[in-house]
């Protein structure tokens, strides 16, 4: 067994389009929703979302890319670069044929989707882009990633709904930490703030019209995002032999289903996702500082997280915030995002903030870190992902 | 009863998988043990049926502006909103 460490990190959300715009949003309380700007957006009935702004294409990618990538893989890429960047690695012949890329992704190229299935629909054309088809893969971010660094060894995508990302980064951590190789960028990447794809959302009824408010009394449901997030997780001595700055240590992961119901979640699930995320890292419950809660302010998870983390950590657990009312549900690209928060808790001792948050629902944890971010000294940090359908997913990081 | 009354009330029968005859207009909803899954699609077949929309969250059922305590309080509900429309 390798001890697995973190030495990239790169993002683009709502909050910024760098991991220090991100984190200084998170500490400073400022949130990315705001109004949807996209073609039609007067046909919807939710005009609230973390839209990533003043991002344009063209300025990070030749015209050959520009065909290619949809904006989730614009995202991945992006970040992707950010986290190399970082680490400082250079993916020779020999370290290239055995590191790889594992991200998370709920539905893949969906704008690339929307796009076509507007133009043969409601446009009457009878012909889309040619490119279409790669363009809309799933595993498209993955596949780039892979040929822009030239990394040969193990690279796949991972799509358990909300959970996407963090089941890529347990893949990840569980691969580097078995020795099946050295390096391993792994993350999550979700572009859905399209017309199609809201209207979707819309029809579940779970979407609140103003703003996210996790575990609030007067919460009213969700708040679309998008963006990614793409980490360096790397065996510890191969960083240490080089030289190289370890952000966070990940010490431990549990997935879990709660074989229970496709939307509802089960407290037995997130519970037992925890615990094994815990006992993977051969740590207690009273070890945990922080928890970056699934939180996505819904009625359902809130109360469900809630009664699982005093399950598991009793009455008075650890910090609990969610970043989701910050940069929006980033669906298959969330737990990417916000484990960002928890490298920001155990590096710079700051808890990011649960924004929106008004009023206390004794059903849900009272103490959320509402609004304003706290200083805490935090050695461990938990991140949570309890997807749709009962898919759950938990990892555990360490201060180094 | 109204024709739209009626066929509010098959609409509701054909979602929580009971006949017509088990349903009155005072039957309460929580009776039926309708899934929240139930309820979009109760909710959605109402709109496109009368070509209307129905205020609804499902983080909130009954604190939007719409009565979905019971199949009577529903039926003046859409005949209300239909009624709107028709306005």
């Amino acid at each position: 067994m390798h001890r697995v460490v973190i030495t990239g990190a790169g993002t683009i959300n709502a909050l910024g389009h760098d991991v220090p715009a991100t984190i200084a949003a998170f500490a400073a309380g400022t949130g990315g929703i705001g109004a949807l700007d996209i073609p039609d957006v007067d046909r919807l009935s939710i005009r609230v979302a973390g839209q990533v702004r003043d991002w344009t294409a063209s300025e990070h990618f030749d015209l050959r890319g520009l065909s290619l990538y949809d904006r989730m893989t614009q995202f991945a890429l992006w970040s992707a670069r950010q986290a190399v960047a970082q680490s400082g690695l250079v993916f020779d012949e020999a370290l290239g044929l055995q590191a790889g890329v594992i991200l998370g992704t709920a539905v893949g190229g969906l704008g690339t989707i929307d796009d076509s299935y507007r133009a043969v629909y409601a446009e009457g054309k009878n012909r889309v882009h040619p490119l279409t088809v790669p363009r809309l893969m799933a595993s498209a971010g993955v596949s780039h990633i892979s040929m822009t660094y030239g990394l040969r060894g193990p690279a796949f995508s991972v799509s358990t709904a909300c959970a996407s990302s963090n089941h890529a980064m347990g893949l990840a951590f569980q691969m580097v930490r078995a020795g099946a190789s050295p390096v391993m960028l792994t993350g999550g990447a979700e572009a859905m703030l399209t017309f199609g794809g809201l209207k979707a959302w819309e029809g579940l009824r779970v979407m609140a019209a103003d703003a996210c408010r996790p575990f609030s009394a007067d919460r009213s449901g969700m708040v679309q995002g998008e963006g990614a997030a793409v980490f360096v997780f790397e065996n510890h001595d191969h960083a240490r032999a080089r030289g190289a700055e370890i952000l966070a240590e990940v010490v431990g992961f549990a997935m879990c289903s709660d074989s229970h119901d496709i939307v509802m979640p089960s407290v037995d699930g997130a519970v037992r996702a925890m615990r094994g995320a815990l006992s993977d890292a051969r740590l207690d419950p009273g070890q945990v500082d922080y928890i970056n809660a699934h939180g996505t302010g819904t009625k359902a998870n809130d109360v469900n997280e809630s009664t699982a983390i005093r399950a598991v950590f009793g009455d008075a657990p650890p910090l609990v915030s969610s970043t989701k009312a910050a940069h929006g549900h980033i669906i298959g690209g969330t737990g990417a995002v916000e484990m960002l928060a928890c490298l920001m808790a155990l590096r710079d001792g700051v808890i990011a903030p649960t924004l929106g948050y008004r009023k206390p629902d004794p059903d849900c944890l009272l103490d959320v870190v509402p609004n304003t971010a706290r200083r805490a000294d935090v050695t461990v940090a938990m991140t949570n992902a309890f997807a749709f359908g009962g898919l759950n997913a938990v990892l555990v990081l360490r201060r180094m | 009863m109204t024709q739209t009354a009626q066929t509010i009330i098959e609409i509701i029968a054909d979602k929580a998988l009971l006949e017509l005859g088990d349903l009155t207009t005072d039957t309460r909803l929580d009776a039926l043990a309708l899934d929240s899954l139930a309820m979009v699609e109760l909710i959605f077949a109402l709109e496109e049926t009368f070509d209307i929309s129905v205020p609804f969250n499902a983080n909130d059922p009954g604190k939007d502006d719409f009565d979905l305590s019971s199949v009577g309080a529903i039926v003046q509900a859409v005949e209300g909103l239909v009624s709107q429309k028709a306005a």
